[in-house]
């Protein structure tokens, strides 16, 4: 079957409408996790790269990318995982940073701890723990409205 | 070169892989709940790891195996990690000094190994170094906070580096897999890494108000899989029981 091969900025919209797993707000094109994609001959090649090696939603990731690209006639796809340059909380996008703000979790920044608490805006926060959740994610409270919230790591 | 190749990097996955098990031991029953999910996070971190490195080896060797063949159907003589991760989980107090005497070697191995002539070996290293950073930044807070704690905390701290630090040692002894590995500029002497890690155990347990050890008696056979003690046969009993019982078993 010879079909119109669709160029690589529409599979690029087509997979910023796809959800993170774990973090629904933003897309895997957010994220920054979607390093490469091209025609290889008639397959369609994605580079994908791990947030951490051990996030149990890469796997999900990469069926989630399959179903969206095969709803949209993508016969011959492969995904490609690359490691390096390790991924860093530098490739999310601005408008991904913000859409996370919007949602409850504090972006990352390199001073290592959240600017201000999500919900109410203020500087007095605290870390509760270096973990969070998930494995991209670590606790803070805010010490002036007392929630809780979620930080995004900086790596 | 590729049977060096892959006990070395059996030796770095087992490694992820035993400490990973251990630390995943105390999913549900860790002292408190963010505690429980920092252990759990970092038993994460290292079993992706230990994905990365056993499905390397497994290339490398070429024989149809894949990470999870080498995980589970191996026997413990065949096993290639420290005596050091194989350690009993002990108290909370246990666990986390031996978590941060192996971070900070694994972190100063996978920064050298960054620089390794193998390009496969040097993107695992550093994927896992991000990690490993946090796993180190949390270890050395929670063994200074429990060493400068109260006096109980004290007393446990002091006789987990007690206990463990006779494990310390093998982390930098060298055989042939290292000389090959070093020849080819694969991996680091890792008797480099030793001067370093002092500095660092220095200056953590300095401000954890713990005394290091003054013998520095080496237990060894851990990575060379001359002798392990005797805890390994007895944690692989439980973590591959299911994939013994009913081999290849799918979700």
């Amino acid at each position: 079957m010879v079909i119109e091969k669709p160029s690589v900025e529409t599979v690029w919209e087509w997979l910023s409408q796809v959800p993170d797993p774990e973090i629904p707000v933003i897309s895997l094109t957010d994220l920054g996790i979607i390093r490469d994609v091209q025609w290889q001959g008639d397959t369609l090649e994605v580079t994908v790269t791990p947030t951490y090696s051990g996030c149990p939603a890469t796997t999900i990731i990469n069926l989630d990318i399959e179903t969206a690209l095969r709803a949209h006639g993508i016969e011959n796809l492969s995904l490609k995982r690359q490691l390096s340059p390790a991924w860093t909380t530098d490739w999310l996008t601005d408008a991904g940073r913000d859409k996370l703000e919007a949602y409850g979790i504090a972006p990352p920044q390199p001073a290592g701890g959240p600017q201000h608490c999500p919900r109410c805006q203020s500087t007095a926060v605290e870390k509760i723990s270096q973990f969070g959740s998930t494995p991209c994610k670590a606790q803070w409270r805010c010490t002036d409205c007392l929630e809780p919230f979620d930080y995004f790591k900086c790596i | 070169m590729s049977q060096p190749l892959f006990e070395y990097l059996c030796r770095m996955g087992d490694n992820a892989l035993v400490l990973g098990h251990r630390v995943s031991e105390w999913c549900g029953v860790a002292p408190v709940l963010e505690e429980d999910i920092a252990l759990a996070n970092v038993a994460l971190d290292l079993i992706g790891q230990t994905q990365l490195w056993l499905g390397l080896a497994a290339e490398v060797e070429g024989k149809g195996r894949d990470a999870d063949n080498l995980a589970f159907h191996r026997d413990v003589w065949d096993f290639r990690n420290l005596l050091l991760v194989e350690q009993p989980n002990g108290d909370f107090g246990r666990t986390m000094m031996r978590q941060f005497l192996f971070d900070g070697w694994h972190l100063a191995q996978l920064q050298a190994l960054m620089d390794s002539s193998n390009d496969q070996i040097a993107a695992i290293a550093e994927k896992s170094a991000k990690e490993v950073t946090y796993h180190l930044e949390r270890s050395s807070d929670t063994v200074i906070g429990l060493g400068d704690g109260t006096e109980e905390s004290h007393r446990r701290m002091q006789s987990a580096v007690d206990r463990l630090w006779p494990y310390v040692g093998e982390m930098f002894l060298s055989d042939d897999v290292d000389q090959e590995m070093m020849a080819h500029g694969i991996a680091p002497d890792p008797a480099s890494l030793r001067a370093g890690y002092d500095t660092l155990v220095a200056d953590v347990l300095a401000a954890a108000t713990l005394k290091r050890p003054e013998d520095d008696f080496a237990h060894k056979g851990g990575k060379t899989g001359v002798r392990h003690t005797e805890h390994l046969g007895h944690m692989l009993t439980q973590m591959q029981w299911l994939q013994r019982s009913y081999p290849d078993a799918t979700w």
